[in-house]
């Protein structure tokens, strides 16, 4: 579980997240939405230490980030595992070495003990027979594949996903949200997926964080986002003629 | 204000680079990687334009140095002593910041803006002494090779050249490049190679390694990294030459 409690980050004068509290709980998909520049991806970066926080604090499991010595942080940071917007594998190694990189980095596992990690984190995103192709020679999907196969290596507690479908067809999309919501299920993951995809909200949002101009708005789950009144949520989730007619069709539903 | 912001932010990057590496087998296998795409690879050019300027530097001496009283061996005395206190050291290096600094600075700078370096730290690496600190050695510890090669490289040429346009005969040439050698100006010129190299490598990676932004960011960084160690080696240059020399 990742608790965050009041988080206050800045850029030079301009604060992006004021006062932001939330739980991410265990075993669940935790979703951050909003619109774009309304602080999610900082967010995400705040609570995975990229970016330092002004004030207020984030506690993994109970241990705050903030007390942690530089040893502890670094152990702390083997637990998280997270895939980045456009995958961020490293270009140089081959899918096969992407995925090792945290093993061979970490572990004094032997090259057999890694392999079979290996295979089977290939295998669990459905990656076959691409193990020695570059990043450069596979499609965005399968990159996003691979960077979840490589952020599950070592056993991770804590799973962040920056846009994980961004780029993606919606057929490729379903499938890496399902393969988000199966892992951090089996896995008993805690999952924070930063997301403005109405499709993974519907799908995977078993926990929904809104964020807008920096300030937490709403809180819920994917079946309570339909109901809600809180004007700024509407205007995000039913921006779009498809999703207007979706809500008309669910009303008149309700309705009978 | 500025300068001292990077020239603090570069201290503070290198002291990063030199924490202890996480696991020693994997910073050899970065550094023999790094010493094969730095070094390895930069040896035909050095080589090429080590053996032309060689040449240009033989007849340069011997249209220049018109006077009847001067002995013809000191053709090859001028192009030896010129090579390795000079072209092979100095300019060498100037060369090298433009093939290996802007790869450096680019080759971050790409990593930076793709989230790759993010990625590293996430995982718990020290990104900054994994991906810097074999660049450094690689470069430091190939310069000085790199050095002799284009030393050899450049009498060759000018042995080509000098007998070639009929100024010098073969025999005086090696008369002149045996002549009143002077050890202490290889051991100068080492000693520079080793500093310079360490420039080559460090200052380019910190141009790359704070990219923010785009595309055009990393190109911007990587003409600054070349530009800024292109100045940085000529300002030690002429420090350890005064250091050195007195």
């Amino acid at each position: 579980m990742i608790e965050i409690k009041n988080l206050f980050k800045s850029f030079e004068g301009r604060t992006v997240l004021k006062d932001i509290s939330s739980v991410f709980e265990k075993g669940k998909t935790n979703l951050i939405i909003g619109q774009s520049g309304s602080g999610k991806t900082v967010l995400l970066k705040s609570i995975v230490g990229l970016f330092e926080i002004e004030g207020g604090e984030i506690l993994f499991d109970g241990r705050n980030n903030r007390n942690m010595n530089f040893k502890e942080q670094k152990l702390l940071r083997q637990e998280i595992g997270m895939v980045f917007q456009n995958g961020a594998l490293f270009d140089s190694l081959t899918v096969e070495e992407n995925v090792r990189f945290p093993m061979d980095m970490f572990t004094t596992m032997s090259m057999k003990e890694k392999k079979t990690r290996l295979d089977f984190c290939l295998e669990r995103v459905n990656i076959r027979q691409s193990n020695h192709l570059y990043p450069s020679e596979i499609s965005g999907g399968m990159r996003k594949r691979v960077a979840i196969a490589r952020a599950i290596a070592l056993n991770p507690k804590y799973l962040f996903c920056d846009e994980p479908n961004s780029g993606l067809d919606p057929v490729t999309s379903i499938l890496i949200d399902a393969l988000i919501k199966e892992i951090t299920a089996e896995f008993d993951i805690t999952t924070i997926i930063n997301t403005h995809d109405m499709n993974s909200v519907m799908e995977i949002g078993d926990n929904i964080l809104f964020i807008s101009e920096g300030l937490k708005c709403w809180e819920g789950n994917s079946s309570q986002i339909f109901n809600t009144r809180n004007k700024k949520l509407n205007a995000f989730v039913f921006a779009s003629p498809f999703s207007k007619k979706f809500r008309e069709l669910k009303q008149m539903e309700d309705d009978e | 204000m500025n300068v001292f912001y990077h020239i603090g932010q570069y201290f503070l990057l290198l002291v990063r680079v030199f924490k202890k590496p996480e696991k020693n087998s994997i910073y050899i296998r970065q550094l023999v990687l790094e010493i094969e795409k730095l070094g390895i690879n930069s040896i035909g050019i050095v080589a090429v334009i080590s053996v032309f300027m060689g040449g240009i530097i033989t007849l340069q001496l011997t249209y220049n140095m018109v006077n009847p009283l001067m002995p013809t061996y000191i053709i090859g005395l001028g192009n030896r002593d010129t090579l390795i206190l000079e072209f092979s050291s100095t300019v060498l290096s100037l060369m090298l910041a433009g093939k290996v600094g802007s790869n450096i600075a680019s080759e971050l700078g790409s990593m930076r803006i793709t989230e790759q370096i993010d990625s590293m730290e996430i995982m718990g690496v020290n990104s900054a002494s994994y991906l810097i600190l074999p660049k450094i050695i690689a470069v430091v510890f190939i310069s000085p090779f790199l050095f002799i090669i284009s030393v050899f490289c450049g009498l060759v040429g000018g042995l080509i050249t000098g007998p070639l346009s009929g100024v010098v005969t073969i025999a005086t040439y090696v008369t002149g490049i045996t002549t009143l050698f002077v050890p202490f100006y290889v051991s100068f010129s080492i000693i520079k190679t080793l500093a310079f190299g360490f420039l080559i490598a460090s200052v380019p990676a910190y141009m790359g390694y704070f990219v923010q932004g785009g595309a055009l960011e990393v190109g911007r960084a990587s003409t600054r990294a070349v530009v800024n160690t292109s100045i940085l080696i000529l300002f030690f240059d002429l420090v350890l030459t005064q250091l050195l020399f007195k």
